[in-house]
């Protein structure tokens, strides 16, 4: 038997690993062990991934993992390279944060005997997540884009409460529209490649283009294809079910949907482009400009939906379609400098909007469950450590220099320099657009540091250990990432290099 | 009209899942709702079973000892039928419970009274 690879292994290990931990959890009657299983399991999947990132990037590989003995033409098959790496191991990090700080508002809000059921989903969710990242067969990705459709459904209805059953409806119905255009796109293209492993079916692409037979099919199977994921991804004019969703659900629930779940569906759709419909053919489809154009849209009507709004977590929902948009924009650019801004913009909203999320929940928490933004007044100075977390996911997302936003907004500004014809528009919006952000951004954070008029003595709450742990991991995961940028963008530009290949 | 005689049973799924997606999309009744979801699954798996059947082969089962490949058909497009139908099954299971729940509370199916009475209950 020939020398094994364990570092080959670790995709394919990873995803068993969150998947055994929920059935694991199925056999726990108790959520804080659930919660101790799931900590476990993502703290080793993160090392693990640490250890693939740092491994890949200093060989410059890329590698397939073949899953059961059937080789490539018929098997199922994993890839990872360092694009993978690293957003399996923010993933785990981003995850890690959100459950550790955001345990408290599980088990408080969640019934206990429903407790483990929430971890259950969890790990399914994270397995798929990861399953997401790492596949290279697009019928896995149909059957884990499903599984994270469910999940993340149970995880918005956990709270119990009529308003998160309605959430969860409309949610489901919308995703569901979603997954249903990506399973008719992807049985239309198997038909047409005969192929359901990424790079056999990007030959068979690059081949119908050459001979423009079939190209009118493809035309439509990619169409079919990116509004499935633009659907499931809430780009602007699909939008309408984040803002109910997140709003009725567990903080912690909601932190992990907009900061990761609906990033796994774009890095789906950036292996597609680069894996099987190849830059070449996306271009002349077209299907960039196309995303190009909704992505801008999505920048300035989620920026301007969010400042109608009265109610914290709604705004921070319209502000997820805004960031979601820039990263539609970086991959509608159609340059690797563009997509190399729209994935380094998926870490850093990921990072950003988990900690405005739970610092938000908090504050309504404290507020005695009132929402809207003038309730929140001196909540900062009642509870400082999520103040100071909420000002810096808020200044990071106007983008403030030293915090991971900014980097991301000149990324795109540079980028926007390499794409003719869409530069203009592409500076326009992002100066509009971040004028906007700071209009609603500010005075939410203006608010909470404002001391209340009539000074009701409250005791002052109690801050847990895990809680202040975890934003504080944020604010400094957000400077890394402001400050020492270098070598993950470097990482990301060398991966895009690597995918193309 | 030469293209649409050959692709019969393709041209009917695609028709049938435009049914179901706008089923799925605009009906107000949560059941019906759910309905169009089925609807438009199973029009996928009409695609792929149409797709994955020729006519006078036999499934990839050797029994008297052919082994030549144009003897039978793929079997793939028929395991992904499968394994469409326990994602749709788990999916229309789940949205089921979720119907029911709302119906308990609601004492309605019709979405948009729903969202109204949601809506006034938030509001108190």
């Amino acid at each position: 038997m020939e020398h094994i690879n364990w570092i080959h292994n670790i995709p394919f290990f990873s995803i068993f690993l969150a998947m055994l931990c929920g059935i694991l959890t199925a056999l726990v009657k108790n959520g804080r062990v659930a919660y101790k299983i799931h900590t476990a399991m993502i703290l080793i999947v993160g090392i693990m991934s640490g250890i693939l990132l740092v491994n890949v990037s200093a060989k410059n590989e890329i590698f397939t993992f073949m899953m059961g003995h059937f080789p490539a033409p018929w098997g199922n098959e994993l890839r990872a390279g360092p694009l993978e790496a690293l957003m399996a191991t923010t993933f785990s990090i981003v995850m890690l944060l959100t459950v550790s700080g955001g345990s408290e508002f599980i088990f408080n809000d969640v019934v206990p005997e429903k407790q483990p059921l929430y971890f259950i989903m969890l790990n399914a969710l994270f397995g798929a997540m990861l399953a997401l990242v790492y596949t290279n067969d697009i019928f896995t990705a149909y059957v884990f884009i499903e599984i994270n459709t469910i999940a993340s459904c149970a995880l918005i209805m956990a709270k119990g409460t009529p308003q998160s059953m309605v959430g969860t409806t409309h949610y489901l119905v919308i995703s569901l529209l979603g997954s249903g255009l990506f399973l008719l796109g992807v049985c239309i293209l198997y038909s047409i490649t005969g192929h359901l492993l990424f790079p056999q079916m990007k030959e068979a692409i690059l081949e119908i283009i050459k001979t423009e037979q079939y190209r009118m099919p493809l035309l439509v199977v990619t169409g079919f294809m990116f509004i499935g994921i633009a659907i499931k991804s809430a780009l602007f004019p699909f939008h309408s079910m984040l803002p109910g969703a997140y709003h009725s659900a567990v903080p912690t629930s909601s932190g992990i949907l907009s900061g990761l779940v609906l990033k796994s569906y774009i890095i789906l759709g950036i292996k597609l482009i680069y894996c099987v419909f190849s830059e070449q053919v996306m271009d002349t489809l077209k299907i960039t400009d196309v995303l190009f154009a909704f992505g801008l849209a999505g920048m300035v009507m989620g920026s301007v939906y969010a400042m109608k709004e009265r109610k914290m977590k709604r705004m921070l929902a319209y502000s997820s379609v805004a960031q979601i948009g820039y990263i539609y924009m970086g991959i509608g650019m159609g340059t690797r400098v563009g997509m190399t801004a729209a994935c380094f913009h998926i870490l850093a909203h990921a990072i950003t909007k988990s900690l405005l999320f739970l610092c938000c929940g908090k504050f309504v928490e404290e507020s005695g469950g009132k929402e809207k933004i003038y309730h929140m007044r001196g909540a900062a100075l009642r509870n400082p450590v999520a103040g100071i977390g909420y000002s810096v996911g808020a200044l990071s997302m106007i983008g403030i220099p030293l915090l991971a936003g900014f980097i991301s907004k000149i990324y795109f500004a540079t980028a926007s320099v390499f794409s003719s014809g869409k530069m203009a528009a592409v500076l326009i919006v992002l100066g509009v657009s971040m004028v906007l952000n700071a209009l609603y951004f500010l005075p939410s954070v203006i608010a909470i540091w404002t001391p209340e008029k009539e000074a009701e003595i409250r005791p002052r709450p109690s801050i847990s250990p895990a809680f202040a742990v975890s934003i504080v991991g944020f604010i400094i995961l957000n400077f890394i990432l402001g400050i020492c940028y270098r070598p993950i963008t470097h990482i990301i530009q060398m991966s895009i290099e690597l995918l193309v290949q | 009209m030469n293209h649409l005689g050959t692709n019969f049973y393709e041209a009917v799924s695609v028709i049938l899942f435009g049914i179901g997606f706008m089923n799925l999309l605009l009906q107000n009744n949560l059941i019906k709702k759910f309905i169009g979801l089925n609807i438009m699954d199973t029009a996928v798996y009409l695609f792929l079973a149409a797709q994955g059947y020729i006519f006078g082969r036999v499934a990839p089962i050797l029994t008297d000892g052919v082994i030549d490949a144009s003897y039978y058909v793929n079997p793939i497009p028929a395991g992904l039928v499968l394994t469409g139908i326990v994602v749709s099954v788990s999916v229309t299971a789940f949205s089921l419970a979720l119907v029911q729940r709302l119906y308990k509370h609601y004492g309605s199916l019709n979405m948009d009274e729903i969202m109204q009475l949601s809506r006034e209950e938030e509001g108190e």
